[in-house]
């Protein structure tokens, strides 16, 4: 519960960020710092440097972009979820932001960092791929944008090269039906299992799948059989098709695929409901 | 009109809210030694070699002790019949029995550089099968103390119960007690074990004066006892040792026990003459406090088809973690309350317990009673649906009548009183049970996937038993007209200051501000047990009650002197005004003057009280769940808490809420949430806030909650504890609802926590 020792830097601009963590390969952005101080603490992760990009305020808002919603990074989860901006362009995101943790959690952790971290047990990183978000990134080689479907490549291991530093998201305009189903024992956890719903460009739905894998990842077999005229039922059945979900304490592996399910049929049908309504 | 009885708001509050307690990490302490306990990553090994240079080295480290180094003798436990063997080391010796067992202390200029510096000791371990499963425990097949030549650490026999009937077989022999029962039901039930969680974890400071005397901080419940052990472990008198227990946040039993890592503190103090001081992480918390419950039950209930419980078993195995604590005497306790609130004519019981190579068990909200109530509650639940009653009904037929009182329950335990069967109904009509009950009917009716379920627990249990001894407290009148009440017992958030200067206000006749209340510290309390099992009331507020009354009776004697007046004559003015002659406004004495009057005569107006209850007093309710399982997920919704609870009289309902939410809360948590988990290998899986379940209020409904008072005749504020009655009966009502949510799904019991895997997997087998 006491890190080891570190340095400490405050940065003022993304180019400092970017020179300190090329500097020092150990060194570490802080965020909000709600996922790498509890790593920190338990000594799994032990970085040399800590730059906190908390002095950093052109990273936190929220823009119109014409035909999407830019994001900064260092936007908090409370103001995501609260943005009357983000509430009426993308729903969805506000809604998720919402469920994250707790108020406190809320009120300190980042849409950056819990991107970049890439856990798939974290809620927003599915709802960036259901979604089709593109992220912007900053680094020594000057800018670049990955499509949110190309960011997550293992566990806790994204696309992002060394000295980059995430500084934007980009949320296609998705008027259509949506849901976030989060299952939990208690409101302030991560998901055992959630799945989220978006209407994808095309119109058709996307779904994406919380703590199922490795990484935050698309249920591309219901996917492809609704594509193919499943019905919701059936195609739901096929949430957890080709994927490996973890094991732990709240859930054995074929109990993750059975909620997976569930959710990802409760979650079609809420989307389609308010898709009706809409 | 006497403020007893009102809900006076808490004094304690405005300045844990605002300024802040002081708790024992906050006590200033310039130039202390920080420590920080290496401990064991195995469950079970031999310690091979302890290699502290590099740890020596490291910046700030002043020291690094390991067993040898201290040459302590292990800390014997005031508990019968444990073997001499299995007592506690302050620091592991040649082997290590549970992961988070300290083999060695870092000694450093800073809390940093001592977490840092022990990191750097290198223990060389050789690894043995952990223990973990009881079944593997009871074979004795690997010894934690060899010497001991078993893993039992204590036995309670079969013998037959008192009332059993003549000539009935031998003990031992199987089904004898239920010969005559049409019906016999048998369940075997885990009562899981948990982490209590304090909010504020463990700690403690300590300080050797020029005098020779040393002062020692301590988040405990019992500082008497803290000193007691210190004294032992020191070989020094108890007088030489003033111990403290400033603000506590929250102990749940689990403050009472004879820590090393917390003595330690105390000791190297003294040894160094530099103070030393110590605070565990959570991480830390959850590996070495103590733990709770973890009994495994095995009943058997029979009785007939229209309903008669006649007869009954419980045979309990108690895992007491590595060393034998409290936790090897809790069977007593669930004994003593097996058979609840039932008439039931022959029961019997036994139990063994065990050692296992886990964190040691100890004291937990209840201790043992919350398990005997879960057995009685959900075997009782088990017959009803066996037989088609409906469980109040069998309720109904079985609680000891009213007019039984005092009443002897089959293992030997007398009752105070109480009235079980108004409880339920009470209980059944303010939840409207039937209207409930036809609710989950049109739900299963109509197949709906979101099942209610209903559950009910009807309870009894006992508080302040008199071997636990009584409490000391004294009162005296000061010159400035405020009063100062001392008492054994040690508040750890309960409100004792409020409730005691509520009883010495109405006695004074003073204002409640116009009280102070002193507690917790050896050198301004004479003498004390501590505050645990719901005692503190009716043993510390009584002695502190009656040390006013005395207080009163020294005043009427001084005024009757000063006002050439009748004693008899006299009163207490209840407006603050002193004491004075009835109805003569005139002829009056302020509690200023009569104290200053006393002072002169060298006769302080100061009375002091051990008062010791003639037996424990049994609070009792009965609790009901509603719930919703999603019978898709497994998850389980608590949609309503209701909940009767008697406590006799009540000397403030405010104090009193927060005691049964606190309690309804946590039960509640091991019905549905909490469990701490060990692997195979005794690796502790649940040692953070985010794997250990807790509950929040989020999880939680409004709760309803509703108070009889039936006074005991065992005390003169005829008031019981409450501090654990709201565990006791909501964990088994909860648990009771999600089973009965099932039943129609083919489900007859679950264990806690009732996880949505858990209850997904029951529907799955079931089919
Ligand atoms: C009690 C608790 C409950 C929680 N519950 C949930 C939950 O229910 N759902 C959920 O989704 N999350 C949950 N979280 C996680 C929370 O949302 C985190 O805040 C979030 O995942 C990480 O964001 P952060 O800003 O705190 O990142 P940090 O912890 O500061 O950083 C995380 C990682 O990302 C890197 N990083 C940060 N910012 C950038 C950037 N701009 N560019 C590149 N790399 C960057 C850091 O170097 C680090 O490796 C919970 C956390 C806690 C403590």
């Amino acid at each position: 519960m006491i890190p080891a020792a570190f340095e400490y830097r405050r940065v003022g601009s993304v180019a400092e960020a970017i020179a300190a963590l090329s500097a020092d390969e150990d060194a570490k952005l802080l965020a909000g710092g709600h996922s790498l101080l509890p790593l920190m603490k338990l000594r799994l992760a032990v970085p040399s440097l800590l730059i906190d990009l908390g002095g950093v305020p052109s990273l936190s808002y929220v823009r119109d972009g014409g035909d999407h919603l830019a994001i900064g990074a260092l936007t908090r989860h409370c103001d995501v979820e609260r943005s009357d901006l983000v509430r009426r362009s993308a729903p969805l995101l506000a809604y998720v932001a919402g469920q994250v943790g707790d108020p406190q959690v809320r009120h300190r952790g980042t849409i950056g960092g819990s991107i970049a971290h890439g856990d798939p047990a974290s809620d927003l990183p599915a709802a960036v791929l259901a979604l089709e978000a593109t992220l912007v990134v900053e680094g020594p080689d000057g800018e670049r944008t990955i499509p949110a479907g190309e960011l997550f490549l293992g566990f806790l291991e994204t696309s992002l090269r060394p000295g980059e530093v995430l500084t934007e998201i980009r949320v296609p305009r998705s008027p259509g039906g949506w849901s976030f189903q989060k299952f939990n024992r208690r409101a302030q956890d991560w998901a055992i299992v959630g799945a989220v719903i978006a209407t994808a460009p095309s119109g058709r739905p996307n779904v994406a799948l919380v703590n199922m894998a490795a990484t935050p990842v698309r249920a591309a077999a219901t996917e492809s059989a609704l594509a193919a005229g499943a019905g919701t039922e059936e195609a739901a059945r096929l949430a957890a098709d080709g994927l490996e979900p973890p094991s732990d304490l709240n859930a054995s592996p074929e109990y993750r695929r059975h909620l997976a399910s569930v959710l990802v049929r409760r979650g079609l049908e809420e989307a389609a409901a308010r898709d009706g309504a809409a | 009109m006497s403020i007893l009885g009102n809900r006076v708001l808490r004094v304690e509050d405005p300045k844990l809210l605002t300024a802040g307690g002081t708790y024992v990490d906050d006590v200033e302490l310039p130039g202390a030694v920080e420590l920080c306990y290496v401990r064991s990553p195995h469950a079970h090994a031999g310690v091979v070699s302890i290699d502290t240079e590099a740890a020596r080295r490291a910046p700030g480290v002043l020291d690094v002790l390991t067993a040898a180094d201290l040459a302590l003798a292990p800390i014997v436990q005031h508990l019968p019949g444990i073997p001499a063997e299995m007592a506690r080391p302050f620091l592991a010796g040649d082997r290590v029995r549970f992961v988070g067992e300290a083999v060695a202390v870092v000694l450093a200029e800073t809390r940093a550089e001592a977490a840092d510096g022990a990191a750097l000791v290198e223990v060389e371990y050789d690894p043995l099968p952990a223990v973990v499963a009881l079944e593997h425990a009871a074979s004795g097949e690997t010894l934690l103390f060899p010497a001991a030549g078993s893993n039992v650490a204590a036995r309670i026999a079969p013998a037959p119960a008192p009332s059993s009937a003549p000539g009935a077989a031998a003990p031992g022999a199987e089904g004898s007690i239920f010969d005559d029962c049409e019906v016999v039901v048998s369940e075997r039930f885990v009562n899981q074990r948990l982490a209590p969680c304090p909010l504020e974890v463990r700690a403690a400071a300590a300080v050797l004066g020029e005098d020779g005397r040393l002062t020692h901080w301590s988040t405990s419940q019992t500082p008497f006892a803290v000193r007691q052990a210190l004294a032992g472990a020191l070989g020094v008198e108890e007088g030489k040792i003033r111990v403290i227990a400033p603000d506590v946040g929250g102990g749940f039993g689990a403050k009472n026990g004879d820590y090393p890592d917390e003595l330690l503190v105390g000791v190297l103090a003294h040894r160094l003459g530099r103070p030393v001081r110590w605070c565990e992480t959570r991480s830390e918390s959850m590996l070495a406090l103590g733990h709770g419950r973890a009994q495994q039950q095995t009943i058997t209930l029979g009785g007939s088809r229209d309903g008669r419980l006649r007869a009954y078993r419980l045979e309990v195995v108690q895992d007491c973690g590595a060393y034998p604590l409290l936790a090897s005497f809790l069977p007593h306790l669930t004994r003593a309350m097996a058979s609840g609130t039932y008439d039931i004519e022959r029961v019997e019981f036994e139990s063994v317990s065990l050692v296992t190579t886990t964190a040691p068990v100890v004291a937990y909200r209840g201790a043992g009673r919350p398990e005997a109530a879960a057995a009685i509650e959900r075997a009782v639940d088990r017959f009803a649906a066996e037989i088609g009653m409906d469980p109040a009904e069998l309720r109904r037929r079985n609680l000891v009548g009213p007019q039984r009182f005092p009443f002897e329950n089959p293992t030997g335990t007398v009752y105070d009183c109480g009235d079980y069967a108004a409880a339920l109904e009470r209980l059944l009509e303010a939840s409207d049970y039937d209207s409930i009950r036809a609710e989950q009917a049109a739900r299963r009716s109509c197949g709906e996937t979101v099942e209610l379920g209903i559950g009910l627990a009807v309870y009894v249990e006992i508080t302040g038993a008199a071997d636990l001894g009584g409490e000391w407290s004294a009162v005296e009148m000061l010159p400035d007209g405020t009063a100062v009440v001392r008492t054994g017992t040690s508040a750890h958030g309960q409100g004792h200051a409020t409730a005691w200067s509520m009883l010495v206000s109405d006695a004074l006749g003073i204002p409640i501000d116009a009280v102070r209340f002193v507690q917790s510290d050896t050198d301004l309390v004479a003498r004390g047990v501590g505050t645990f099992g719901s005692r503190s009331l009716q043993t510390g507020g009584v002695a502190a009650r009656q040390a006013a009354e005395r207080v009163v009776e020294l005043a009427r004697e001084l005024a009757g002197e000063l006002l050439e007046a009748d004693p008899a004559d006299l009163v207490v003015d209840p407006g603050g005004g002193g004491i004075g002659v009835v109805g003569t406004p005139t002829a009056r004495r302020s509690w200023a003057e009569l104290a200053a009057a006393a002072a002169e005569r060298g006769t302080p107006l100061r009375a002091e009280v051990d008062f010791t209850p003639p037996g424990g007093t049994f609070p009792f309710g009965a609790h009901l769940a509603v719930v919703e399982v999603d019978t898709e997920t497994g998850g389980v919704r608590l949609v309503r808490l209701v909940a009767v609870d008697d406590a006799g009289r009540i000397l403030n309902p405010l104090l009193a809420d927060g005691q049964v939410h606190g309690g309804l809360a946590q039960g509640v948590a091991q019905a549905l949430l909490e469990e701490f988990v060990y692997d195979a290998e005794g690796n502790p899986l649940t040692t953070t806030l985010a794997d250990y379940l807790f509950v929040t209020a989020a999880e939680l409904p409004s709760f309803e909650s509703l108070r009889m008072e039936t006074p005991t005749p065992r005390n003169p504020l005829g008031a019981k504890g409450i501090g654990e009655s709201g565990t006791i009966g909501s964990t088994v009502a909860v648990q009771n609802a999600v089973v009965d949510a099932l039943a129609g799904r083919g489900v007859r019991h679950l264990d806690m926590p009732l996880s949505p895997e858990r209850v997904w997997q029951s529907l799955a087998a079931t089919g």
